[in-house]
């Protein structure tokens, strides 16, 4: 993986007049920040509770708890956005700068989260649910039957224990990135990285074995 | 889209992808250039190829899009 780049590097924009009334608002005393701040606070809560809602489908948090997963992802954001308030730097809107640390609360809170009522065990290990994870049609199994063999071999024996616990963890049962993080205290770009590299394992052992072409 | 189709795509690795830490360090710009229709993949490739490629950024990127666009 490479650094970020942009081919043209974005331009110090003016502020628009919504960004710079919010940074007025939130640097003002007394009253008017008292005022700013509420909002901000409700325009998050709002915010969480959708993008919990979004989610819901693809998480084992549920009712009550899920409600209290957002209000503590406003909470925190709320937090993080006023103690960085000096680091924006007016690339984006204010707003959309705001909510990107509600967003990533409600991410992380998720993650810690499903191991309250979690429907997979770490370590679960059911290599026997790989062709479903893959979407691959039960008919043809047993033609996948090496492929997936394969699959197995490199988690084995070119993986780290590290690396393979935490493969076989989100690939192989499935355990969302941010859950398999909280638990093994890891940043996301950490697991994102092992699951990179193993992939990339995987698919050169793939074509090898003439399962798939060299990649272009 | 066929199985083994579907298994190459998920295997593939893009050079140009960036990562979790930089991809989200950048996310409220990107959002602010897709809602803007300023080609936020052209300018910023490393970003675009690991949206296709990591789940959870690219549903921090859904989430942050309609927060900004409701």
């Amino acid at each position: 993986m490479k650094g970020v780049e942009s081919t043209g590097v974005p331009a110090q924009q003016d502020l628009d007049d919504e960004s710079r009334e919010w940074l007025g608002r939130l640097a003002a005393v007394g009253g008017e920040r008292q005022a700013a701040e509420r909002e901000l606070h409700a325009r998050l809560v709002r915010i969480a509770l959708a993008e919990v809602r979004r989610r819901s489908a693809s998480t084992p948090v549920t009712g009550r708890e899920l409600d209290d997963v957002a209000h503590q992802a406003a909470a925190d954001a709320m937090v993080a956005i006023l103690a960085k308030l000096g680091d924006f730097r007016g690339e984006s809107r204010f707003i959309t700068w705001a909510y990107r640390f509600v967003i990533l609360e409600v991410s992380s809170k998720l993650g810690r989260h499903y191991w309250r009522h979690p429907p997979v065990a770490l370590d679960a290990e059911q290599w026997e649910r790989l062709p479903d994870r893959f979407g691959i049609d039960p008919a043809s199994h047993a033609e996948w039957a090496g492929i997936l063999a394969e699959i197995r071999r490199v988690a084995d024996e070119e993986l780290t224990e590290h690396q393979r616990r935490i493969f076989v963890a989100v690939v192989v049962d499935g355990i969302p990135v941010d859950a398999v993080a909280a638990r093994l205290d890891l940043r996301r770009n950490a697991i994102y990285k092992v699951v990179f590299d193993a992939r990339r394992k995987i698919r050169r052992a793939l074509v090898v074995n003439g399962y798939l072409e060299e990649q272009r | 889209m066929s199985d083994m189709e579907r298994l190459d795509r998920f295997l593939r690795t893009d050079p140009r992808d960036v990562g979790c830490e930089e991809a989200l360090a950048v996310l409220h710009i990107y959002v602010d250039l897709t809602v803007n229709d300023q080609d936020a993949a052209g300018r910023y490739p490393g970003v675009a190829a690991h949206l296709k490629a990591c789940g959870p950024c690219d549903e921090d990127f859904s989430g942050l899009l309609l927060a900004v666009t409701e």
